[in-house]
């Protein structure tokens, strides 16, 4: 259904379609973002006007393991030539992993003005939009961002064994295999140093890629989210609920789905995820 | 000197650090990938050539030339598979036209010095199953003593 309105979504406004973006390639008050893991593919061509954001390299910190700083973030923004009114529309490849993530990294600074392009990268690739190699180049703005907020939604590891421990939702997010604890990465991605596998205590299984459709990567239908999360997995919406995967860029993923698209009132991504708790000493972990 | 030609395009990509001037080499490889002509394979191509671990769904074929030396062939079926396509390209041109002895002894690690930070965490492990794929073809080249001037039989 190309209809994003007509889904029956929370919050249909975060959620744009290939034919939205392609009507605004010219709109000076939208900001068209890639972000992938690929580092080649923005170079390879990308959305005509469409600026790069690289989650290692322009999202995190150099040194420690955690986001870039507000200064961090006002460079980025007057980089990309945006400004707190710039509507930022993220789009990438895995069907949008890095494309949530970046989003979910802008939440934490406040620009809620902010998109997804429905179906990402190969949704364009595939309807054959154009593509450019021609890096655009847009006047640096002064942007003052506030100060990182993670509380809304960011959780670290202190705050998810509390959850734990108060028998709230967790899910988790990876692979089958990678919850039972039988694989401690993806299949076909290298072991980044997890110690234990299993999932942390609680935690509901529901990868990623139930949110959806397999076609074209856009994202199902609220009906069709509910019957996964609500119904099939017993989530509540009003409930607090904390996301995981290994990293934090597929929990990204479903924490924008259950956010906007199923209306969660307390929904926050651990980005810690298994690389972290997979590795601590003396925390619970199931198989 | 076995594989001096893969070793002067290593040497070639280690004068480049920069990041963007290495993006910039490996986007001229894939802009020069060809795909498996239709005299050696058509689609749907068959699982056995199929690179297990490649996100780009690669494939690769390997022909025997008559003087015994060994002629490389891909196919990259995701339109995103840059990395695929260009590391076809350089093992195409690298390794055809080399002795099957030799192409069985290409290391995995050459991905690592030739994408360096241009390596994803996802493509890494599909890139060297590339390299280990070509690997394979070469030594059932070299035990498939009788199959003179034709496909190695990967099948």
């Amino acid at each position: 259904m190309s209809n994003i309105d007509a889904r029956g979504y929370a919050h249909p406004e975060v959620l744009v379609s290939t034919d939205w973006v392609a009507q605004h390639l010219n709109d000076p008050s939208i900001r068209i973002v890639e972000s992938n893991e690929d580092t080649l593919l923005y170079a390879s061509g990308h959305v005509p006007g469409a600026v790069n954001v690289d989650w290692t390299a322009d999202l995190n910190d150099q040194l420690r393991r955690d986001y870039i700083t507000r200064e961090g973030f006002e460079q980025l923004m007057s980089r990309i030539g945006a400004t707190k009114d710039t509507t930022v529309v993220f789009y990438g490849d895995k069907n949008n992993w890095w494309a949530c993530y970046a989003f979910w990294v802008f939440q934490l600074f406040g620009h809620s003005n902010a998109r997804v392009m429905d179906g990402g990268r190969i949704k364009w690739e595939k309807e054959k939009r154009p593509l450019t190699r021609d890096v655009p180049s847009y006047a640096k703005t002064t942007y003052k961002a506030d100060d990182r907020a993670d509380a809304k939604h960011r959780a670290f590891r202190d705050d998810v064994l509390a959850h734990m421990q108060a028998k709230r939702q967790l899910v988790d997010v990876r692979s089958p295999d990678e919850y039972a604890g039988t694989r401690l990465h993806m299949p076909d991605y290298p072991n980044e140093g997890a110690i234990r596998g299993g999932h942390i205590p609680g935690a509901k299984s529901i990868p990623w890629a139930r949110a959806i459709n397999p076609d074209d990567g856009t994202f199902k239908t609220a009906d069709e989210l509910k019957k996964i999360y609500c119904e099939e997995k017993q989530l509540s919406p009003s409930q607090p609920t904390i996301a995981y995967c290994r990293i934090g860029e597929r929990s990204s993923h479903t924490w924008f789905a259950l956010k906007y698209l199923l209306g969660f009132e307390s929904i926050r991504n651990y980005d810690g995820s298994w690389t972290e708790w997979g590795n601590m000493v003396n925390v619970p972990i199931e198989k | 000197m076995p594989l001096s030609k893969l070793e002067t395009l290593l040497e070639t990509f280690d004068m480049f650090p920069d990041p963007a001037d290495r993006t910039n080499l490996l986007l001229d490889y894939a802009d020069q990938f060809r795909e498996v002509p239709p005299e050696v394979a058509t689609r749907p191509f068959p699982e056995s050539h199929h690179v297990p671990q490649c996100e780009s769904d690669a494939y690769i074929w390997a022909m025997k030339n008559p003087d015994g030396t060994l002629k490389l062939y891909f196919a990259v079926e995701n339109p995103s598979g840059v990395s695929a396509k260009a590391l076809a390209t350089i093992l195409d041109r690298t390794l055809s036209g080399q002795p099957a002895r030799d192409i069985a002894t290409v290391d995995c690690g050459i991905v690592e010095r030739i994408f360096r930070r241009n390596i994803s965490m996802g493509k890494g492990m599909g890139l060297m199953a590339m390299v280990d794929g070509v690997r394979a073809l070469a030594k059932r080249a070299l035990e498939d003593k009788s199959a003179n001037g034709s496909s190695t039989d990967a099948e």
